[in-house]
């Protein structure tokens, strides 16, 4: 730990722990719904965009929680109301609870689990429970299509998720995601050690399968059968609105920004540079500074990993449900094994 | 034909919306931020309908051929001052009312059309939405108004008969 | 039960026997699935019912009526003019073609013919018109499939052919420009060359959508082999356009039919498609958007130099009659009856709109289906509720 020069009692790390997290979860939502939800797509799509509130419509989010937070309070009638409260609660929890694993600095993480990636695929999952629930428990027929359908994609599309990461795991010998940064800035390929060793180089199929199924597990375009917009209005969201809504909304966009904080700690070197670069050889020798710095690779880093996945949502039509399904079951998941197998020979043998 | 390599469709998709970002980043985008900036509308524009009460003699036969009936006309006969000294005075339509309720009107035009004495006139002036109803009635002094705002008649294409 | 006509009656009897047999065969339930009056998916307020079985679609059947506003009656009390300006409203995307069928009946009534350069421009316009139309369905295409970047793209670009319509005519939706006996006033000056320069910005775009769109494998992956029409069954349920012409039927009014235009002036194809499925539909129309850019830039270059309007007299009383006269429109044949007493106005208008025909096949092509399926097929079929319900 840094030697500072307060000590901090228990209580107020805890306390800085949390707001950490809130910034950590909510900055990167703030950031990709205005730079490209609101700006992108609509650059993308020959307009402007958002241009009034704030210069260049950058207070257009503000302007948008706001008017969400005054909205009345609504639940159908038939509703099961106690389980439709707390349906988004479960999907956002599920990001604070992924990011507290995501290593920002040498010293700047919340935890650092021995088994950090094997309890971040754990929790990913939490999410799913929230939008089954919301499915069901709209008392709609277009949200239990919308919730059934997501069941299924869901589930599907995680297995090519841990299997992309078993092959991580499997080259960096750990799962604790402090050291798989460290072993792709003090790693070489080949023996060149000018770039470190990201794992997208050497494990490029298991990126490919990770940042599609990441693309599934967000529901989003060509993924987004759950919601699909022109067939079941909002799909699971459909009855919800005002501030649960704004839940939902956050929840997407922070989810995504977590998984690609994720992401990056695993094919794209985290938090780090090559430690070469600046004569490091271990974590114990990386400077302090890194701790302010290391979170704004990692920021810049989830910017890139998200223009990708929104890139392709705001480009593909949606897949059908079956179609989606073949593709998890029959070509993603061989893909993925095949990957691991792959990798684990290459361990072995060099 | 040269043979084009196979680029898979969902890159050549990919690539398109990429360009249409560099497109929109380096040229602007296409929107019109209306109310900072306005397009004009062209010169036949339909926007609103114009009075010039001198030539209008409440023939009727614009709110007869409304499809809607929202013109609403009344007038009257007056005896007017004859044309020269030693004539008889001659009976002249005068105008008491003559109202376009633009809740109703569904700019179709022919209005405009059938008058034989040119009274009425377009004018491309769409902004004059109002926030009760009632105060879209446009009544004889607001229909005179708009006749500032109508423009002169374009200049027709090559080969045309002017009338 | 005694308030539902025989037709309901069976319909209702029909959905409870397969709700039977799907309870005997896979002791569930089917879900009776309404999509629609309120509906992202349905153009407008169409109701379809559907009962599900789990995803699948074991009966369907259109509901319309929602926006039906009278057409047919409201003609009975206005007279020509007031009609023309009525009837463009029915498919308001492409509107001043609803005008044309209308005014070439009573002109037929009328035993008239406008003079050659209004039949001209008259062409030039109801082909805008019908790329106005198309180029808005290729967007929506899009939407439905869950691409939302084409309809952008596709508003963007039909700014411009309203633009046109609106230097021409007045109205961009509305233009409200067909008159017995002619058209109601010239081209404005400059309006030739500009509508060259949007025609080749239309044909960008075309190459944009079949590039983002068409190209794309997942949106082919969504379109081939869905909802396949052949064409007898085509022809049975009476549909019309590119429906048609996609299940390989040869049929354009454009070219089989003698009327007072100028197609006969232009050297047009007939795009067809063997397969009848919905990326032929889809894929038919985009051919003829191209087609229709060709014809406008073949016609400017021969409009000739006369009047706009034949000698009529000023209070046009159509004489005793009856006439029909349908045209291609961009959804499908739209057909008008005009059935004239000597009035100012006409006695009688029989509406035949594409649309309402087209879905007519609803039931029979959804069966079986997913309800995905239902979306892209609705999408590939293409109406417009104010040319269903009128």
């Amino acid at each position: 730990m840094i030697q500072l020069a307060v000590e901090i009692p228990y209580w107020g790390q805890s306390l800085l722990r949390v707001l950490g997290g809130l910034v950590a979860v909510l900055l990167p939502a703030g950031t990709i719904v205005y730079l490209f939800l609101f700006k992108m797509m609509s650059f993308m799509q020959s307009r402007l965009g958002p241009m009034e509130a704030g210069p260049y419509g950058s207070l257009q989010l503000v302007a948008e929680v706001g008017k969400w937070m005054q909205k009345e309070d609504l639940a159908p009638d038939q509703a099961d109301h106690s389980i439709f409260k707390i349906a988004p609660l479960v999907v956002l929890t599920s990001t604070f609870l992924l990011v507290v694993v995501v290593p920002f600095g040498p010293d700047a993480y919340f935890t650092d689990f021995a088994v950090g990636v094997f309890y971040g695929l754990a929790v990913a999952s939490v999410s799913v429970l929230g939008i089954l629930i919301a499915g069901w428990a709209s008392a709609n027929k277009y949200s239990l299509l919308g919730g059934l359908r997501a069941a299924g994609q869901l589930i599907a599309y995680e297995l090519p998720m841990v299997l992309a990461t078993l092959g991580v795991v499997i080259q960096a010998g750990s799962m604790n995601l402090q050291d798989i940064v460290v072993a792709q800035n003090t790693g070489e390929i080949f023996g060149f050690g000018g770039l470190g060793n990201p794992f997208v180089i050497t494990q490029f199929l298991g990126f490919v399968i990770f940042m599609i199924a990441v693309q599934a597990e967000l529901t989003q375009p060509p993924f987004d059968m759950p919601i699909a917009e022109s067939e079941l209005v909002s799909g699971y969201m459909t009855e919800y609105s005002g501030f649960r809504f704004l839940i939902f909304f956050i929840a997407e966009f922070a989810t995504a920004g977590v998984f690609a904080f994720v992401a990056s700690v695993l094919f794209l070197g985290g938090w780090g540079v090559p430690f070469d670069w600046f004569g490091w050889n271990n974590i114990d020798q990386v400077d302090d500074w890194m701790n302010v710095v290391g979170p704004l690779i990692m920021f810049t880093k989830m910017l890139v990993l998200t223009f990708i996945i929104m890139w392709v949502r705001f480009s593909f039509p949606r897949f059908r449900e079956d179609q989606l399904q073949t593709f998890a079951w029959k070509v993603l998941i061989p893909l993925a094994l095949a990957n691991t197998a792959v990798t684990a020979i290459f361990k072995v043998a060099f | 034909m040269p043979d084009k390599p196979k680029v898979p469709g969902l890159f050549k998709g990919l690539g398109i919306t990429l360009g249409i970002l560099k497109d929109t980043v380096v040229d602007g985008a296409n929107t019109v931020q209306y109310p900072h900036e306005k397009e004009a509308p062209p010169i036949r524009a339909r926007g609103v309908i114009a009075l010039h009460e001198e030539n209008c003699t409440a023939c009727m036969l614009c709110a007869r051929s409304c499809p809607d009936w929202c013109i609403y006309i009344e007038g009257h006969k007056q005896l007017a001052p004859p044309r020269r000294a030693g004539g008889k005075p001659r009976q002249v339509n005068h105008l008491d009312r003559f109202d376009i309720d633009y809740a109703l009107c569904m700019y179709c035009g022919i209005c405009v059309e059938v008058c034989p004495f040119d009274a009425l006139f377009w004018s491309p002036e769409y902004e004059y939405s109002e926030p009760k109803i009632a105060d879209l009635l446009h009544d004889k002094e607001k229909l005179g108004e708009w006749m500032e705002t109508v423009p002169e008649a374009p200049d027709l294409e090559a080969g045309a008969n002017k009338k | 039960m005694t308030m539902m006509s025989d037709r309901q009656q069976l319909s209702y009897i029909a959905g409870q026997a397969a709700d039977a047999r799907l309870n005997v065969e896979l002791e569930t339930e089917g879900m009776t699935l309404n999509i629609g009056p309120q509906h992202p998916a349905t153009h407008g307020t169409l109701r379809i019912i559907c009962r599900l079985d789990g995803e699948q679609v074991v009966w369907a059947e259109p509901g319309c009526g929602y926006m039906h506003r009278g057409y047919e009656k409201l003609t009975e009390v206005r007279t020509f003019p007031q009609v023309t300006t009525l009837v463009n409203r029915i498919d308001w995307l492409g509107s001043f073609a609803n005008e044309v069928p209308f005014i070439l009946a009573a002109e037929k009534l009328m035993d008239i013919e406008a003079p050659p350069r209004a039949q001209m421009i008259r062409t030039i316009l109801f082909e805008l018109s019908r790329i106005a139309n198309v180029s808005l369905f290729l967007g929506d295409l899009g939407v439905q499939m869950g691409a939302i970047t084409p309809v952008f793209l596709a508003f963007r670009d039909r700014e411009y052919v309203l633009n046109l319509i609106e230097g021409a005519t007045g109205g961009r939706f509305h233009p409200n420009f067909d008159r017995i006996g002619g058209l109601k006033d010239d081209l404005p000056k400059g309006w030739i060359d500009e509508t060259r320069q949007v025609m080749v910005k239309l044909r960008e775009f075309c190459d944009i959508i079949e590039d983002l769109l068409f190209g794309n494998e997942i949106f082919q992956s969504r379109m081939r082999g869905i909802g396949i029409i052949p064409a007898d069954i085509a022809k049975d349920y009476g549909l019309s356009g590119a429906n048609l012409r996609a299940s390989g039927v040869d049929y354009d009014l454009r070219r089989d039919q003698d009327l007072p235009m100028a197609w006969d002036k232009a050297d047009f194809k007939v795009w067809t498609h063997p397969d009848g499925d919905s990326f032929a539909r889809c894929w038919v129309r985009l051919q003829e958007t191209r087609e229709s850019c060709r014809i406008v830039e073949q016609l400017l270059d021969q409009i000739p130099a006369g009047p706009i309007m034949t000698k009529v007299p000023r209070i046009i009383k159509v004489p005793e009659g009856e006439a029909w006269v349908s045209t291609e429109n961009p959804l499908g044949e739209m057909g008008y009856y005009v059935v004239s007493k000597g009035d100012l106005g006409p006695f009688r208008v029989k509406i035949r709109s594409a649309s309402f025909n087209n879905i007519s096949i609803v039931p029979w092509v959804l069966k079986g289906v997913y309800v995905p399926d239902v979306i892209t097929i609705l999408a590939s079929l293409y109406f417009i509720l104010g040319d269903i319900d009128r």
